[in-house]
């Protein structure tokens, strides 16, 4: 009788030590969001919201401070723009190769080989985007400068196509096979079938796959920190250098920025814009998930 | 004629599917040849026990290498026993609730976001309200967080695939919970499992962003204590306080530089860091093969 109760205590000990490890995950948000607003506190008691908004400098560690976070923004956007145009029609075309086209020896060898691609660590694809995809770029636009925001974004949207097809493959395999064997039947290519029906029904998946996409391109830090140069610069032009948020926040870490100062501070700032951003783009991205896994 | 142009039109998707799938793998393979070039004729024996230098000839990695060992051991000791634990919970034990659906729903989020956040919000909590400093305590630590959904992930997904009558037979001869966990569930997925770490570790492997944060240091000329001591009690932990630079951030400290001679030893550390992440990816592949082959259900 007492030793089954121990046994029970010891499930009850068990099962609440098993929650806690668990709900530690909830407590990494909650640390993430708390230092992030804390932090940044005493930046916006320093520098009005609307000026940190509309402010077209970042100069913050000059004696002529500004305090803009719009340059950041500019080339955070014009390296993900590039990205995405290159990573999300590659990836949609080899999604729907491997899951319409691609017989099942194929795809087998194929998609190790894209997932070592994924593995390949970020700085090293900066090296690579700095001292290889450049000087070839150069060759044919001898306007672009060492550092630019083009060879940057073209390699992130290499270096995140794995992702996209994946994401986008498993969409379009979760459609159910009666549905193309419907098509097939009514004598339609494997192109027709795979545009005008399989795409439509995952369709929530595909674009879940994009959002994702582009939260990664946003928070890419090594590449640009590489090879776009680390100066704030407004500007749309890809041939120039620029400055993103993350490569910001490595540029003031790698130098000497004291706890408190408004060096310290504006490293939070720019972080919490770059977390808001991403944040919204997860969730937009797992509610479509939920709703195309739900659909059949 | 309709037909004739339909069918051109399939056949020739098939082509651009095979452009688009060889632009990643072209790319891969001029990613190695290029740095295989450049680093190769620097690798070697004195690259990886010299410490970092001014004179690019003279340099090596071997406090990038340690440091980067140690750093994952504090890694993998944080993110395992935490990471199964809630994978457990979540895929045995925890009941259909809100809070469940909480948990679920951030775990999907943290595992998206980027992780110089993470080196933010390390930078802002273990560094100075927690005042660890900037040791590899709290790089392994750090390093822990980011791959913890990656590792939850795994164990949930290895635990899935196991039958539901093994759960049964076990509660069917009285087994409670814990122990159908503990002699039956643990070990059956250990391989899915373990998969999902070593995965998770060579993520970490090639981690600089958020150790940069944190404020790793980029040259280090000495090495942290040594884990194994001569006198009792021969282990120690000291090295844990110890400063410290790692592989990823001694090779962007070489490639930031101007010098040539500094970009042949970032290619030749950025080599040796390949092998290691690939080395781990490969071990893997090998474990999930093993497995898989031995586990019939």
């Amino acid at each position: 009788m007492e030793s089954s109760l121990r046994l029970r205590t010891t499930e009850r000990a068990i099962e609440g030590g098993l929650f806690l490890a668990a709900f530690s995950s909830v407590a990494i948000t909650v640390a993430i969001v708390v230092i992030l607003v804390s932090e940044s506190i005493g930046f916006f008691r320093h520098v009005p919201l609307i000026d940190f908004l509309t402010d077209t400098q970042w100069t913050p560690l000059f004696a002529d401070a500004h305090f803009g976070i719009l340059p950041l923004l500019s080339g955070t956007l014009v390296i993900t723009g590039i990205a995405m145009a290159v990573a999300l029609p590659l990836g949609t075309i080899a999604a729907i190769y491997l899951s319409e086209y691609a017989p099942h020896t194929v795809r087998e060898v194929v998609k190790p080989i894209l997932e070592l691609l994924s593995a390949v660590p970020t700085v090293v694809f900066g090296y690579f985007a700095l001292l290889f995809v450049t000087p070839l770029l150069q060759k044919w636009i001898p306007t672009l400068s060492g550092f630019n925001m083009l060879s940057a974004g073209l390699v992130i949207g290499i270096m995140i196509l794995p992702y996209v097809s994946s994401l986008i493959e498993d969409a379009m395999r979760a459609v159910p096979m009666r549905i193309r064997e419907g098509s097939y039947a009514m004598g339609a290519t494997r192109l027709q079938t795979a545009l005008r029906v399989v795409v439509p029904s995952a369709f929530s998946g595909v674009a879940a796959a994009f959002i994702l996409g582009i939260s990664r391109a946003l928070g890419e830090t090594m590449v640009v920190a590489v090879a776009a140069g680390m100066q704030p610069n407004l500007t749309a032009n890809p041939l120039q250098p620029a400055e993103t948020i993350t490569a910001y926040i490595v540029q003031v870490t790698l130098g000497d920025a004291p706890h408190g100062s408004i060096g310290y501070q504006t490293i939070f700032a720019a972080g919490l814009v770059l977390f808001c951003i991403t944040l919204g783009f997860n969730i937009a991205g797992y509610w479509l998930r939920q709703r195309y896994r739900e659909s059949f | 004629m309709l037909l004739r142009r339909r069918k051109m039109w399939d056949a020739s998707f098939a082509i651009a599917g095979l452009l688009a799938l060889a632009c990643g793998l072209i790319t891969l393979l001029a990613l190695l040849v290029d740095m295989a070039g450049d680093g190769i004729p620097r690798l070697s024996w004195a690259f990886l026990t010299n410490f970092p230098s001014r004179l690019p000839e003279g340099a090596g990695i071997l406090s990038a290498w340690v440091g980067t060992t140690l750093v994952m051991l504090v890694t993998a000791a944080a993110a395992v026993p935490l990471g199964v634990a809630a994978g457990i919970y979540l895929e045995e034990y925890a009941p259909r609730n809100w809070l469940t659906a909480l948990i679920e729903i951030n775990i999907a989020n943290l595992a998206g976001v980027p992780s110089i956040i993470y080196g933010l919000m390390a930078l802002g909590l273990l560094v100075y309200r927690l005042q660890l400093g900037q040791r590899i305590l709290t790089a392994g630590l750090t390093l822990a967080l980011l791959i913890l959904p990656m590792v939850i992930i795994a164990t949930r997904e290895a635990l899935r695939t196991i039958p539901s009558y093994i759960r049964e037979a076990a509660a069917a001869i009285g087994a409670t919970k814990w122990q159908t966990v503990r002699d039956h569930l643990v070990p059956y997925s250990l391989g899915g499992t373990l998969t999902g770490v070593i995965l998770g570790l060579s993520r970490a492997i090639g981690e600089t962003a958020p150790l940069i944060t944190i404020g790793a240091l980029t040259f280090i000329a000495f090495l942290p204590q040594p884990p194994l001591q001569p006198t009792f009690p021969f282990l120690s932990l000291q090295w844990l306080w110890d400063g410290f630079t790692v592989m990823p951030i001694q090779m962007f400290n070489w490639v930031s530089r101007p010098q040539a001679g500094f970009h042949a030893n970032a290619a030749a550390a950025g080599l040796v860091l390949m092998g290691m992440t690939l080395a781990m990816n490969g071990l893997a592949i090998y474990i999930r093969y093993r497995f898989r082959k031995r586990i019939h259900w």
